[in-house]
């Protein structure tokens, strides 16, 4: 067990950032901790890096408990903060090299653990890290993280801001590490990464909806959901909103997504309200339901 | 930046070296004689003859001298009476009527002097001319002091300024420097990475304020040369001494610095106390106005003061000359000092809030 989180609660004053939150995370996991902007992750986060002292509750990470064995956490986690928070004036080479100085190791001991990840990088070695591009920092400061081959790695949204190529080089990348057997925890607001992760908690304004495999996720979801789509967009959803039978209503790219509450459901009798209401070009077919739908449904 | 530090503050040491000084002159002088004597004409011609007066008008009445004061064509105004000398030589006894303008305080009060100064000698040289007879039975008794300034024998306030301003610069820059140093990672998020790092409070401590250390010994001996140099300011006891006071007192400001940028979260509030700290030290220091004219409370205060110590010391050993033993008891306080607000700066600095 790497992570083991128990009723963890904090509150900021008035604010409840997390409310008795549990799960664990098993050995070499990716897991993946989703959710909107101000759901609690970066919180959760700060108390499982021994940043922040929880509430309630107790947590350990890598068999150490966050509050009284902190200083052990501290030598065996790797933490990537959401805002990049390397030094700017140092160029790459010396940000590792002070990284690794810290951690009381060198660049060369473990340098096939961030081989793949540096030699990426590696060209622009003496350029400061204020002037890399947003995917260039991110590879520097997962370096960074790596460097003393930590046993858990906390990743705050790590592709927020990140081009797609970027992103999707990201991710190949954390897949390769899980293979070395680390831990990894990672935070993220978008969906799609979602089915990337072994397991993934749900997460919404301090509480966690659902923990499972992305898989289960959707099969959780009870509703049939179809794509609808017509020639005017912004239309289609205000009728659809003012229907008096539906559940849900979402756009999705180039389709709404929508349920009904009925369970005898026929598309037929949508698509003549959609005519009454002066829209032509319609389309419903039925798909099946993604981890964004299934958050929708859950966070209702 | 490094230029910046080391350009700006030795700019600051010339400029306000020459420019802060206690001496009042070209002061605006305007007078109504209403005797038109010999005598009277004599009193005026003395203040003409003074480097100090810029003899600017005779003016007919007070009223109208009164007026010119208001628009600040004029300093002081001396009213010269009716019958000034025929009193005076019947009498032996006269008055004069002096009106200074007291916006700014401490020039009014160098003025005074000056003005007293001038009339006395003129009334040691009258007693001469006027009293004429010789068989007097009293001969008037004069007092006259010789006032001799040790250790610094021309009340050169070069001499004295150039220390105390030196000690401004230091006590300045490693302040700013340092109070705004933690913050600005706070601000950047770099303190959060060094926070889940194995590394021990003391030693990412010293690592952020060894530099700044580094910065004030080396801005210390840029200062001394520069008044070495260019004010060939006396310098009669020992350097090292001084380097290793310096090298206690930094670290109180320092600590300080690093104190301030314990409880702020932006550069903005540290630079905003950091400003409140030093304009209080440096009005308290004793600097610009003599501690020993402060009430008894603001003295109280001065206690707390750490440039008060180091303008003590630097004066002490650059005019004077005192050895180890005559600033124990500033380098005893300061090394105190040092050590509380640095142990209290280690002890508020969390890295878990």
């Amino acid at each position: 067990m790497s992570i083991n989180i128990s009723n963890i609660s904090k509150s900021y004053k008035k604010v409840k950032a997390l409310q008795n939150i549990s799960f664990k995370v098993e050995t070499g996991e990716l897991f993946g901790l989703i959710g909107p902007d101000g759901a609690g992750k970066t919180t959760l986060f700060r108390i499982l890096t021994t940043l922040l002292i929880a509430n309630k509750g107790t947590a350990k990470v890598a068999g150490f408990d966050v509050v009284s064995d902190y200083k052990n956490i501290r030598n065996s986690v790797g933490y990537m903060p959401g805002k990049f928070s390397l030094y700017q004036d140092l160029t790459i080479e010396e940000n590792l090299e002070f990284f690794a100085t810290i951690f009381g190791t060198t660049v060369e001991e473990n340098y096939d653990l961030i081989k793949d990840i540096y030699m990426q990088i590696e060209p622009f070695k003496t350029r400061r890290a204020g002037k890399l591009s947003g995917g260039m920092k991110q590879k520097l400061a997962l370096c960074c993280a790596l460097i003393h081959k930590p046993k858990v790695l906390f990743l705050d949204e790590p592709t927020t801001g990140v081009d797609p190529v970027s992103r999707k080089e990201f991710w190949e990348m954390l897949k390769r590490l899980q293979q070395k057997n680390i831990t990894i925890l990672v935070s993220t607001p978008y969906m799609d990464e979602a089915a990337l992760c072994d397991r993934i908690a749900l997460i919404q304004n301090g509480k966690i909806l659902e923990i499972d495999t992305p898989e289960a996720i959707v099969k959780h979801n009870p509703n049939q959901i179809y794509n609808v789509s017509a020639d005017n967009m912004y239309k289609l959803i205000n009728s659809l909103k003012t229907y008096k039978h539906n559940h849900s209503v979402y756009p999705f790219g180039e389709f709404v997504h929508y349920t009904d509450r009925r369970t005898d459901f026929n598309p037929k009798a949508l698509k003549v309200y959609l005519e009454s209401q002066n829209l032509s070009n319609i389309h419903i077919n039925k798909t099946v339901a993604t981890i964004e739908d299934t958050f929708m449904e859950l966070a209702k | 930046m490094l230029p910046i530090i080391f350009v700006l503050p030795l700019l600051q040491l010339v400029i306000l070296s020459n420019a802060a000084t206690f001496e009042v002159k070209n002061i605006k002088f305007g007078y109504v004689d209403n005797d038109r004597t010999t005598t009277s004409r004599a009193l005026t011609e003395k203040f003409t003859a003074s480097t100090y007066f810029n003899v600017l008008t005779n003016f007919t009445s007070l009223n109208k001298a009164s007026a010119a004061m208001l628009k600040g064509e004029i300093d002081v105004v001396l009213e010269i009476p009716n019958h000034f000398e025929r009193d005076l030589q019947k009498e032996k006894y006269n008055n004069l009527g002096v009106t200074i303008n007291a916006i700014d305080g401490a020039a009014a009060g160098v003025e005074n002097v000056y003005i007293t100064q001038i009339i006395q000698r003129f009334n040691q040289n009258l007693k001469v001319n006027l009293v004429q007879i010789p068989d007097q039975q009293i001969q008037p008794i004069n007092i006259k002091t010789i006032p001799l300034f040790w250790y610094n024998e021309t009340l050169n306030y070069k001499t004295f300024m150039v220390p105390g301003i030196l000690v401004l610069l230091v006590t300045m820059i490693t302040l700013f420097l340092s109070g705004m140093n933690i913050v600005r990672e706070k601000e950047i998020g770099t303190l959060e990475q060094i926070n889940v790092t194995p590394i021990k409070k003391s030693q990412f401590i010293v690592g952020k304020l060894f530099p700044f250390w580094v910065i004030g010994i080396g801005l210390l001996t840029i200062g001394l040369i520069l008044a070495k140099v260019i004010f060939n300011i006396p310098m009669i006891g020992s350097l090292l001494l001084m380097y290793l006071y310096t090298s206690i007192y930094i670290f109180v400001v320092l600590g300080i610095g690093l104190f301030i940028s314990n409880f702020t979260e932006t550069q903005q509030q540290a630079m905003f106390i950091s400003w409140f700290f030093v304009v209080v030290f440096i009005l308290m220091s004793g600097l610009f106005t003599p501690i020993e004219s402060m009430p008894k409370w603001a003295q109280l205060i001065t206690e707390f003061n750490p440039i008060k110590y180091f303008v003590e010391v630097m004066r002490m050993v650059m005019l004077k000359g005192s050895g180890f033993l005559d600033i124990l008891p500033q380098l005893l306080k300061t090394a105190l000092y040092a050590f509380v607000i640095n142990g209290l700066a280690v002890w508020s600095y969390k890295k878990t809030n």
